[in-house]
């Protein structure tokens, strides 16, 4: 094995395989893909419901078929993806320290990395359900796991905390291998997850739904036995008066989705407090030079195609830098980056940064997340201090749906954009 | 800790906590035959794995108590225990701190108190002094009484290390075995009925916790007397949010030592406990009210702690004698061959070495030979732990054993070959719990999601049963009820 290459990833999911694809593509010569798990594919061998590839490819493909058309592309341009290979370490110069059954402990060094490690789910100790400690409560993405790849069904009655893309999905997926789905509650007073998944996967499939609740006690020994929920306020404060107690024996958590980033944090990059990813730029790369990072780990996103198209410019500009630098140029960063501000109720906006030359001659795409719903006539506004610059309507806004703009080149213009430093964004509500 | 075709011994154990686990090692080091029996499916499972983990120095006991003398014995004898077991503990040393004048003039008392139980190297620190070495504490402190011989403890890992130890010296342990009944002859003990049939034995040594009362009662003795157990909640915090280096206590009350605040040997700040009477059987639970009433005490002593940081919350049982405040030991007057330890709640952890030496010397003084064997070995030796190896020995161990190369947490960075082992060793894990409370996976960010599938998998290859016989703590805590497309048992 090799010790030095172009482009190492971290992570052969949605993102990793397309920065991997893309690496290849723009110039790099070693490209090198390194996956925990024992398949290539992230979590997309497990998502076997459709949903994926209407953005990249106009069809409406299982994630597995997605996952194939990138690991069949990957081995066509030799990219080399070594599974069962869990990255433990990385510092800032970019040397990747992993362990692998076979090669054992080795270190490597990427002339650029790309993060793409995805993300994790929330869990129980994160919201803090007190009762008992029993069998049977789990993450909606482990049952995924255990049900479609392991082949094990973890229970037969189900309550489904979260409303969340996940959740819906399972509670079909449950529902198709003869469990009953009890319930699914949402402690929030609107769906968290796609309207398409709540009328496919619980509408479908005469799942009810309770907006507005939440679970706060697990009864049960050794198996869970019931849970106990509780309406709740705006601000999750539980309504005496409101307890039900449903009887089940599994409570599958859908509860939100986290960037994984221990790795990011070992390596010095700075993180994003409202996505909980990396702080990137419009070439996907981070605040240490030649790391670029992109998918799930730099934020949420609920269209994988999306993931991919991020994956493709980090992978891009990940091969520029690596080309660049093994010909003894010095990869080059704008001087003056101008950083993306959330205004009224946007929640995230990805990429934070972007170079005044990129405005003008590249263009960009940009993802942003509402904080609470809009329902009608919404504006997004693009802001030069005072000025509004841009602005785009909407039918809707929610925080379910990361809204993505592909921002051409001059979109965006007012004199002396160049010497900005902040463009902010908000989302009005016309009347 | 399986099957057994041996039904004689001459020392059955019942109850696999720490107090049985040390006894069981003592009495492995001489030519007897010993078995160690507990209920549940794993040693420890009950008030010793979760508890506030202080080795307390001991000048809280009333001066003259079993506790009192026990406790600044045992504080003692866990050096040379935790060093020859491999046993994480630190003697980190304790505060209670004093929030008012009268609270100030409370530490003086506890100092006399511990004078009197001899607790060596007591002092009241003042104000200024006690905050240099505790920025995080509340700035209305008056002062604290500082207790040098303190520490922190690993309390499951203490549990297992003895058991490890115990069974490498020959002594057998058997999970999931439950005793029923005692059988006697002319008022003298010789032998237990259990659900895995009888077996002989020429003592009964009683360490079997909140059950301990019912133990007695089979044998008529004290049948007055019944444990009343007690639950404590505890939270833990993220360990990159905020971390201390001291266990600090408020003054005690009628009621016991209070919340208290402190680290632990894995570095987290954990705050508890509460105390409430609860109804037995079931396991403890933890309640909304309970968390906020440990997090309200908590803040009185450190003001930075912050719900958000809570990483895991839990509760445990202490096995409290009700109005008998003192530990039971004792060969009772009424029947030969038993030896009773009851209501061992706190300073229960702290003694357990000692309340071990005072029972050998029981059995001694009964005409008991307990001399030692030659070739007993006093040694355990800690299993590697992956994540804290530096990189060239990391490289070293998945060389040597390539199961070390492949990672099954990915939050606390626990490999299979660590699974393994816990499996294979000689008390080794039977359930999940056993195997996530012996490696630490699963106690990280992700709690377990990532390792589930994984470790049902390992568990199944090595224990050889199939994956619907997996359990989290036990039989009915199955993990998985079946394969997908298969029908459903009517």
């Amino acid at each position: 094995m090799k010790d030095i290459y172009d482009v190492i990833i971290i992570g052969s999911g949605p993102a990793g395989l397309a920065s991997a694809i893309e690496a290849k593509k723009t110039g790099a010569m070693d490209v090198l893909v390194l996956e925990r798990n024992s398949e290539a594919g992230g979590i997309l061998p497990q998502c076997i419901h459709n949903g994926f590839g209407t953005v990249l490819f106009n069809k409406d493909m299982p994630g597995p078929s997605y996952a194939e058309y990138f690991t069949d592309e990957a081995e066509k341009y030799g990219i080399n993806i070594l599974t069962d290979t869990a990255v433990i370490d990385m510092t800032p110069s970019r040397h990747v320290y992993a362990n692998n059954i076979i090669s054992g402990f080795i270190e490597l060094k990427g002339r650029a990395v790309v993060l793409a490690m995805g993300c994790r789910e929330r869990t129980r100790a994160q919201i803090r359900i007190p009762g008992m400690r029993p069998a049977g409560v789990y993450t909606a993405g482990t049952v995924q796991r255990m049900v479609n790849i392991e082949g094990y069904m973890p229970g037969k009655r189900f309550v489904i905390l979260g409303s969340g893309d996940i959740g819906m999905i399972m509670a079909r997926r449950l529902t198709l291998e003869r469990a009953r789905v009890e319930r699914v509650v949402e402690a929030m007073p609107y769906l968290t997850g796609l309207r398409r998944n709540y009328v496919q996967c619980l509408q479908d499939f005469d799942v009810q739904l309770d907006l507005g609740r939440s679970v706060i006690g697990v009864i049960g020994d050794k198996r869970v036995e019931a849970v106990k929920t509780v309406k709740v306020d705006e601000s999750f404060f539980p309504l005496p008066g409101t307890e039900e107690t449903i009887e089940c024996d599994t409570l599958l958590l859908s509860i939100g989705l986290i960037p994984e980033n221990e790795l990011s944090l070992k390596a010095g990059i700075e993180l994003d407090p409202l996505t909980g990813g990396p702080v990137v730029d419009d070439k996907m790369e981070t605040n240490v030079d030649g790391i670029f990072a992109a998918g799930n780990a730099v934020t949420i996103y609920d269209v994988a195609d999306y993931v991919s198209l991020a994956g493709y410019t980090a992978g891009k500009n990940a091969a520029i830098y690596a080309v660049k630098l093994k010909n003894n140029m010095i990869a080059y960063r704008h001087p003056n980056m101008i950083k993306i501000t959330c205004g009224y109720n946007v929640r995230s906006v990805v990429p934070q940064y972007v170079s005044p030359e990129t405005l003008s001659a590249t263009g960009f795409t940009l993802g942003l997340r509402a904080q609470t719903p809009m329902e009608k006539n919404v504006l997004i506004e693009i802001l030069a201090g005072p000025t509004v610059i841009k602005s785009y309507k909407e039918n809707y806004v929610r925080p379910a749906e990361m809204i993505i703009k592909n921002i051409k080149p001059n979109e965006w213009f007012c004199p002396g954009i160049e010497e900005l430093s902040v463009i902010e964004i908000r989302l009005i509500e016309m009347e | 800790m399986g099957n057994l075709t041996e039904k004689k011994f001459d020392f059955i154990i019942a109850g696999a906590g720490i107090i049985g686990v040390i006894i069981a090692r003592e009495l492995s080091k001489t030519k007897n035959r010993i078995l160690l029996i507990d209920k549940e499916a794993d040693i420890g499972m009950g008030a010793s794995s979760a508890n506030s983990a202080i080795i307390h120095a001991g000048y809280d006991p009333i001066p003259g108590s079993l506790k009192a003398e026990l406790n600044v014995r045992g504080n003692k004898l866990w050096e040379e225990t935790a060093s020859e077991l491999e046993i994480p503990f630190k003697r980190t040393g304790s505060y209670v701190v004093a929030m008012g004048g009268t609270e100030f003039t409370m530490l003086e008392e506890l100092y006399r108190r511990g004078i009197t139980n001899s607790v060596p190297g007591l002092r009241i620190l003042s104000r200024d002094e006690f905050l240099t070495r505790e920025p995080l504490i509340n700035h209305l402190a008056r002062g604290a009484l500082y207790a040098p011989t303190a520490g922190v403890i690993d309390p499951f890992t203490a549990v297992v290390a003895a058991a490890e130890n115990a069974v490498t010296n020959s002594a057998v342990i058997l999970t999931g075995t439950e005793l029923k009944g005692l059988n006697l002859q002319d008022s003298k003990i010789t032998g237990i009925k259990t659900n895995r049939g009888d077996f002989y034995t020429r003592w009964l040594i009683n360490s079997a916790g909140v059950q301990a009362d019912s133990i007695m009662h089979m044998a008529g003795v004290r049948p007055e007397f019944s444990i009343k157990p007690r639950r404590g909640e505890y939270l833990i915090f993220d360990a990159s949010r905020i971390s201390l280096n001291n266990v600090l206590f408020p003054v005690p009350t009628d009621k016991g030592k209070g919340t208290l605040v402190s680290t632990t040997v894995h570095g987290n700040v954990m705050i508890g406990p509460n105390s409430m009477e609860i109804d037995w059987p079931g396991s403890p639970d933890t309640t909304s009210e309970g968390l906020a009433e440990v997090l309200k005490n908590a803040t009185r002593l450190v003001p930075s702690l912050k719900t958000s940081d809570v990483i895991a919350e839990f509760a445990g049982i202490r096995a409290s004698g009700g109005d008998h405040r003192d530990f039971i030991i004792e060969i009772p007057q009424v029947i030969k061959g038993m030896i009773n330890l009851a209501g061992i709640d706190s300073p229960g952890f702290a003694s357990a070495p000692a309340i071990a030496e005072r029972v050998m010397e029981f059995l001694i003084e009964a005409g008991e030979d307990l001399e030692l064997r030659k070739d007993y070995n006093p040694r355990r030796v800690a299993p590697p732990c992956f994540h804290k190896l530096s990189h060239r020995e990391k490289a070293e161990l998945v060389r040597k054993n390539p199961a070390y190369g492949r990672i099954v947490c990915r939050c606390e960075e626990v490999t299979e070959g660590e699974v393994i082992e816990a499996i294979k060793s000689p008390a080794g894990a039977r359930t999940y719990d056993g195997i996530k409370r012996r490696t630490w996976l699963g106690t990280g960010r992700c709690q377990g999601s990532f390792d589930y599938p994984r470790v049902i998998e390992i568990m199944s290859r090595e224990l050889g049963i199939p994956v619907t016989e997996i359990t989290k703590k036990g039989a009915g805590s199955e993990l998985v009820l079946r394969h997908t497309k298969e029908k459903e048992a009517v």
